[in-house]
């Protein structure tokens, strides 16, 4: 017992200096504010990919966040602050990075995708419409008949 | 039997794609700094905070800058490999102690024995920030001129140092300027 409290009084001891360090940095002009989280969001967190800087908890991101928080506090413009994280971390760090020889796939490819299914639906399409529409041949419409006399003849029965 | 045919190529054609997809790792970003000068910094020896240690002291020979930190676990499991390369291959290996506090990575050292030439103490991790430090601990291999040649991302493997690390610093000093 005695141990368990000394391991959860440990652990929350370990815990404060992380609390202090996720303090959320704050813009006192709304503006500002407005600036600094739309930045954030438009920018990867390279520790947790799946996060922008905005959403990560991960120690880094709260460094970037300070040095973004710093940056526009020195008057730094958004192109500014953009350019320094791809200098240092690539076009990665963007989740619109610009389009280049590197990435023009990553832009155009689903509208190529788009463009390739469309067309074979398309000529699917057109294909079986062809099929349908052809009239009967002499021979055929000679069988069609039978046929149809065949089953009236065995409704009566 | 044609009309089955493209659909069964185009089929193949993502599998293979998805396939080499599946081979990369999301963690291993190319770093936008190789073939590029390594990023200025001036920071407090480890082992000795009155002296500084700066970019341009790695220049004049090939060398490795290894970022790495007493929290980091998995700078434990390469560093068997790094004082190898130290010891068997003679290699300058420069440190970059990124947001650790120093009392905790000189005991780091004490007990686990130091590979470095010398060590920065980046404690607040900015020019971590600077070298595009994302996940400790990470290699740069740096090249007589101070250009950096390439960026291992993680703990060092045998296999990353056969194939892409002695390689390029045998070639690295090949490039040396007269």
């Amino acid at each position: 017992m005695l141990l368990r409290s000394l391991v959860i009084a440990l652990c929350l001891s370990f815990s404060l200096p992380v609390r202090a360090a996720d303090t959320p940095l704050k813009f006192d002009d709304p503006a500002m504010e407005q600036r600094y989280h739309a930045l954030l969001s438009e920018l990867r967190c390279l520790v947790c990919q799946n996060q922008s800087l905005e959403d990560s908890h991960a120690e880094l991101a709260q460094d970037l966040r300070a040095e973004v928080h710093g940056m526009m506090s020195r008057g730094s413009s958004d192109t500014e602050i953009l350019a320094f994280m791809v200098q240092r971390y690539g076009d990665f760090v963007l989740y619109r990075p610009p389009v280049r020889t590197g990435t023009w796939l990553l832009w155009l490819g689903p509208f190529l995708v788009l463009l390739i299914g469309t067309g074979v639906a398309f000529r699917f399409s057109r294909s079986r419409n062809r099929g349908a529409a052809k009239p009967l041949s002499e021979e055929e419409q000679a069988k069609l008949r039978q046929l149809l006399q065949a089953t009236g003849d065995r409704d009566r029965e | 039997m044609s009309r089955y045919l493209l659909p069964l190529l185009a089929f193949g054609a993502l599998i293979a794609l998805l396939s080499i997809g599946l081979g990369m790792d999301p963690r291993r970003v190319p770093s936008p700094f190789i073939g590029k000068p390594a990023p200025a910094f001036d920071l407090p020896q480890l082992q000795a905070p009155d002296r500084r240690l700066t970019q341009e002291d790695l220049r004049g020979r090939p060398v490795l800058l290894n970022v790495w930190a007493s929290w980091c676990v998995a700078c434990r499991h390469e560093h068997a490999l790094l004082t190898q390369l130290a010891t068997e291959r003679q290699i300058p290996i420069y440190g970059l102690n990124y947001k650790d506090p120093r009392a905790d990575a000189l005991r780091w050292l004490e007990v686990w024995g130091n590979p470095y030439v010398v060590i920065a103490a980046d404690e607040d991790g900015r020019t971590g920030i600077n070298y595009g430090v994302y996940g400790v601990p990470e290699t740069f291999v740096m090249d007589a001129n101070g250009i950096i040649r390439y960026k291992h991302i993680g703990a060092l493997t045998e296999q990353a140092i056969t194939d892409r690390i002695l390689p390029l610093l045998a070639d690295a000093v090949g490039d040396r300027m007269p």
